[in-house]
């Protein structure tokens, strides 16, 4: 479980972040949205600790990072897997060099330990032949299957996703949002997505944090969210002609 | 206050550099890589401007030193003391500065616009020292040899051009690179290289780590680390000359 506690971030005097709140559960896919500069990723790379932020607490199962050492930061962080917008594979290494990074710098395993782990977590997000490829001769989709490969080859007790839908088409989008909701509850891990997508916000959203310009404005779970009046919520996710019009008509037979 | 606020960067830099590495072997790893990148790959290139440089520094003496007064295997001495000097070590650190520096900078400028700096240190990998400290030690371990093999390139040079073109033979050319041997200047310059290769290591590896932005800024951080580490060069070849010839 991670816990988020009052955080607040500014840039150059430029509130990005007002007092947030809110709690991600385990086993559970965890979704933040909102509009494009609302704050989404400086809060996803606030949790991490990529960014400090200027007053809260992040708790990761009740330990708090800014109380920690560097060694204690850095086991911390191998508890974390992150699989960022474009994936951020290793140019320099194959597929399975990247998937085994990881475990080269902080396991002992011996070389066939680690062949077998890596053949399980590529197998896991059904990459076959081609643990030789480098990450630019393979396609987007699979670049960021290799990168959810590479962020569970260490067994992470949380995963952390960077828009991991930006840039692929329905189908494979649709293909990633059940693999990491999968493995979500398979390993028990506690999930955080970044999202744009309403179509992951519908099949996975467990719970779902809605922010805009900065401030949290709604959370609850793709059930609810169908149901709320919050009016930024509904014009954010409901947006098009199409879904507008499946809003009102939910909101009708409700009324009923 | 900008320039202040860059050497503190620069300083801090080098400390998360220098922390003891996550796993030794995977550093070996590296610095063998760095090592065949950075330092194999330039020895073609030193070696074919060496051979041309000697031959263009005996012509040159050839042509506006030596008259009756002087005695022709002035030509041999000061071709080697030249190279020696200035050339196989400061010039040719230039001319490295723009070939590994600008190398070093785009590939890690490239690496922090594409996240991959931010993915290491989510893992808990020490960036800064896994990516730049190899490259330091490859650099500052390589440039020495390139020394060599450019003094030794630039001779051969010398001593091919000299007698082909006529200007002196090769009795008069070996006697030149024989005498007066002064076994400091040789010292003095492989102290030079070492110094010159950690700048040429580091100046370019902090632009490239701190590049903000994207494809533009990796390219603009490349060019600015050529210039800076060129400049550092010489004002540090200023202060090592005074320093060690004093």
């Amino acid at each position: 479980m991670i816990e988020i506690k009052n955080i607040s971030k500014s840039f150059e005097g430029r509130d990005v972040l007002i007092d947030i709140s809110t709690i991600f559960e385990k086993g559970k896919t965890n979704l933040i949205i909102g509009q494009s500069g609302s704050g989404k990723t400086v809060l996803l790379k606030s949790i991490v600790g990529l960014i400090e932020v200027d007053s809260g607490e992040v708790l990761f199962d009740g330990r708090d990072n800014r109380n920690m050492n560097f060694n204690e930061k850095k086991l911390l962080r191998q508890e974390i897997g992150m699989v960022f917008q474009n994936g951020a594979l290793f140019d320099s290494l194959t597929v399975e060099e990247n998937v085994r990074f990881p475990m080269d710098m902080f396991t002992d395993k011996t070389m066939k330990e680690k062949t077998s782990r890596l053949n399980f977590c590529l197998e896991r997000v059904n990459i076959k032949d081609s643990n030789r490829l480098y990450p630019a001769e393979i396609s987007g989709g699979m670049r960021k299957r290799v990168a959810i490969a590479r962020a569970i080859a260490l067994n992470p007790k949380y995963l952390f996703c960077d828009e991991p839908n930006s840039g692929l088409d329905p189908v494979t989008s649709i293909l990633i949002d059940t693999l990491i909701k999968e493995i979500t509850a398979e390993f028990d891990i506690t999930t955080v997505i970044n999202t744009h997508d309403m179509n992951s916000v519908m099949e996975i959203g467990d719970k779902i944090l809605f922010i805009s310009e900065g401030k949290k404005c709604w959370e609850g779970n793709n059930t609810q969210i169908f149901n709320t009046r919050n009016k930024k919520l509904n014009a954010f996710v409901f947006a098009s002609p199409f879904s507008k019009k499946f809003k009102e008509l939910r909101l009708m037979e409700d009324d009923e | 206050m900008g320039v202040f606020y860059h050497i503190g960067q620069y300083f801090l830099l080098m400390a998360r550099v220098f922390k003891k590495p996550e796993k030794n072997s995977i550093y070996w790893r590296q610095l063998i890589l760095e090592i065949e990148k950075l330092g194999i790959h330039s020895v073609g290139i030193v070696a074919i401007i060496s051979v041309f440089m000697g031959g263009i520094i005996t012509l040159q003496l050839t042509y506006n030193m030596v008259s009756p007064l002087m005695p022709s295997y002035i030509i041999g001495l000061g071709n080697r003391d030249t190279l020696i000097l200035e050339f196989s070590s400061t010039i040719l650190s230039l001319m490295l500065a723009g070939k590994i520096g600008s190398n070093i900078a785009s590939e890690i400028g490239s690496m922090r616009v594409t996240e991959q700096i931010d993915s290491m240190e989510i893992m808990g990998v020490n960036s800064a020292s896994y990516l730049i400290l190899p490259k330091i030690v490859a650099v500052v371990f390589i440039s020495p040899l390139l020394f060599i093999i450019s003094v030794t390139c630039g001779l051969f040079g010398g001593l091919f051009t000299g007698p082909l073109s006529g200007v002196v033979t090769v009795a008069t050319y070996l006697n030149g690179i024989t005498t007066t041997f002064n076994p400091f200047y040789v010292y003095f310059s492989i102290i030079k290289t070492f110094v010159f290769g950690f700048l040429i290591a580091t100046v370019p590896a902090y632009l490239g780590y701190y590049v903000q932005g994207g494809a533009l800024e990796v390219g603009r951080a490349s060019t600015k680390s050529v210039v800076n580490t060129s400049i550092l060069i010489l004002f540090f070849d200023l202060v090592l000359t005074q320093l060690l010839f004093k």
